[in-house]
């Protein structure tokens, strides 16, 4: 897919909580498509510590009104610098970049999207992705409580919601592998993105049950779309950039322990 | 519009801006976002003679104006090169130069021979200056004899352009530049990257899988040019400037203390379009202030 340099506005900087913030962001100009699972680079200004640009996941797209949205995290100093973006602001993003999450060939397939902390972003995408091509995804939604359940009626809105919280507080206690629909639901696709000991997990439940899985890496990255080689996998091809080759990959290719 | 070509050694380039090794892929990555045919020359990826997979996983840490790098010379080797690259960039109007790495002379040697089998590569940039390899690589470039020495051989298999890339990481340069031009070489490109670490606090563990690791960018430009302005008053070959151009003035700065062309490498990260916005901003600046070649310019330095 061709990618782009462009400057984007920002129409709209929500605050979640106290740690995640939703940007809205759209151009006058017609948008690229873009596909779930890709994601872009942001260049951060204002952040005297920030010099590379920021890989943010695609958090939903609409291709009709040219707009698209990014779940972020406030972890550093850009990330930090990017929640107090307004609206009437611009950014300049390289998009879209990486690969991404492949369809079920067949619509009666039965999918569960697992997200855990931040990486329930590019879930939303995906989600919507499938039910307008006929699958109903079931997603299963994990986090420390219930205050960092995120964008839960967005969710709703493309298939079935089940959560989990660590502590209790929404849904089932435990963590997303605990889940009983993993028990008691067959499924013939998973998709999984976040901390790698969560997507570790799943990878090991998808094996044992021999359901396909596929998991969306991060990598620290440079320049995000191959040319530095910074952000390598090991693969049973061998090191692969992660910007490029990924950010999703099938757990078969990967020289994971599970 | 002001003429910006220049001469490197039988290198016609139609302007002095090039790509730094290791920071522009094969080019091919960034012919979404402009026309490569417009740059002076594209230097490609490090390349050895037999494949690497390079060093493990982190390679990159930040720096508030730069990066370390470990990336250890990933490549598939000058064959894969050769068979599979080359043939989709050999018409692109513009000069392919290949960076050739090596761990003894004997592999610098036949990488060279390989790559002088391809007809539209114009030169070549001989890296022996890469801090992130463990055999080879800077150990080269850090002492003025061994430096000659494959600088030596591979002339004698190189008809064509040859510029040797210098390692920072040395207390004079200006020796090693003068070993390279006594064998041969048509040009010097420096800098390579510094040597340097990052530390992370809560973990009290180095960042970089390798300790250490090669640092570019803004934060290394005021040593770059340094280098740059003393190499250019010891040899008489051109000098390539390289270290920290995100910009044309930076360019500028560099063709004032010397140097007849620069690479641009991290910018490259951060703004993929900044090679057409240096080319452009340098034919400006020489409109504005009366010069009809950048020639005019290079070494130009009032002191
Ligand atoms: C393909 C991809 C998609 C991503 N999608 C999203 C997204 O949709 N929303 C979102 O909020 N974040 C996403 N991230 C992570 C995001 O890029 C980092 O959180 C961000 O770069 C941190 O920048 P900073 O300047 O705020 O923090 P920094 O100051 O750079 O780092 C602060 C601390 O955060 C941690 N950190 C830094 N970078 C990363 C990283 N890449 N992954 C994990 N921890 C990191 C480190 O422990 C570091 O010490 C994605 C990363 C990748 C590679
Ligand atoms: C990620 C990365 C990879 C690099 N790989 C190579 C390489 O393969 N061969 C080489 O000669 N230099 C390599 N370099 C060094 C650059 O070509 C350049 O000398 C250095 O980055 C300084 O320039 P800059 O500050 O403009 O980036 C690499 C630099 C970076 C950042
Ligand atoms: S971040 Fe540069 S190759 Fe992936």
């Amino acid at each position: 897919m061709k990618k782009h340099v462009m400057d984007l506005s920002v129409t709209e900087n929500t605050s979640l909580n106290a740690n995640y913030f939703l940007l809205k962001l759209t151009s006058a100009q017609k948008l690229p498509d873009m596909l779930p699972g890709q994601f872009v680079e942001i260049k951060v200004e204002g952040s005297p510590n920030t010099f590379l640009r920021r890989p943010i996941s695609i958090n939903n797209y609409i291709a009709e009104t040219n707009e698209l949205w990014l779940l972020v995290q406030k972890v550093g100093d850009g990330t930090r610098t990017l929640g107090k973006l307004q609206a009437g602001d611009t950014l300049n993003l390289v998009f879209p970049l990486g690969n991404s999450f492949t369809t079920p060939e067949n619509a009666s397939k039965s999918v569960v999207l697992v997200g855990g902390g931040v990486g329930t972003a590019p879930m939303l995408f995906w989600g919507k992705y499938l039910k307008e091509r006929g699958i109903t995804p079931n997603f299963l939604l994990g986090a420390r409580s219930e205050a960092d359940l995120l964008q839960l009626d967005e969710f709703r809105k493309y298939g079935n919601v089940y959560t989990t919280t660590e502590d209790g507080s929404h849904g089932e206690k435990g963590y997303v592998t605990q889940h009983s629909i993993l028990q008691n639901q067959q499924f013939d696709h998973i998709y999984t993105c976040g901390p790698k000991p969560m997507m570790v997990a799943v990878a090991k439940y998808a094996k044992a049950k021999d359901i396909s899985c596929e998991v969306s890496l991060e990598n620290t990255m440079a320049c995000g779309f191959g040319v530095c080689l910074c952000c390598v996998e090991n693969t049973v091809n061998g090191h692969v950039c992660v910007c490029t080759e990924g950010p999703v990959f099938n757990i078969k290719d990967l020289q994971w322990q599970i | 519009m002001a003429d910006l070509s220049v001469k490197i050694g039988q290198l016609e380039l139609k302007n002095p801006v090039m790509t730094a090794s290791g920071t522009f892929g094969f080019g091919e990555e960034f012919s979404d976002f402009f026309d490569l045919s417009r740059l002076g020359g594209y230097i490609v990826k490090g390349t050895t003679l037999a494949p690497r997979q390079g060093n493990a996983y982190p390679r990159m840490a930040e720096t508030p104006a730069g990066m370390l790098n470990a990336v250890g010379l990933q490549n598939k080797g000058v064959h894969y090169f050769a068979d599979e690259i080359y043939p989709r960039l050999k018409d692109i109007d513009s000069n392919l130069i290949v960076n050739v790495s090596g761990s003894t002379i004997e592999d610098y040697v036949a990488c060279t021979e390989k790559v002088a089998e391809l007809d539209k590569v114009s030169g070549i940039e001989l890296n022996i200056s890469c801090p992130n390899v463990k055999q080879g690589g800077m150990a080269f470039g850090t002492c003025a004899c061994s430096a000659a020495d494959v600088v030596k051989a591979v002339r004698k298999v190189y008809p064509k352009t040859l510029i040797v890339k210098l390692s920072p990481n040395v207390t004079d340069i200006t020796e090693i530049a003068r070993a390279a031009e006594a064998e041969g070489a048509d040009s010097v490109s420096l800098i390579n990257t510094l040597l340097g670490m990052a530390i992370d606090a809560d973990k009290r563990r180095p960042v970089l899988s390798t300790v250490t690791g090669g640092l570019s960018g803004p934060c290394v430009k005021p040593i770059a040019l340094r280098m740059v302005w003393q190499t250019a008053r010891a040899v008489k070959i051109p000098v390539i400037g390289l270290g920290g151009i995100m910009n044309w003035r930076d360019a500028v700065e560099f063709l004032l203390a010397g140097a007849t062309a620069v690479q641009l490498g991290t910018a490259n990260f951060i703004d993929p379009e900044v090679t057409i916005k240096v080319i452009d901003g340098l034919n400006e600046y020489l409109n504005k202030n009366g010069y009809k070649s950048v020639n005019e310019i290079i070494g130009a330095l009032e002191i």
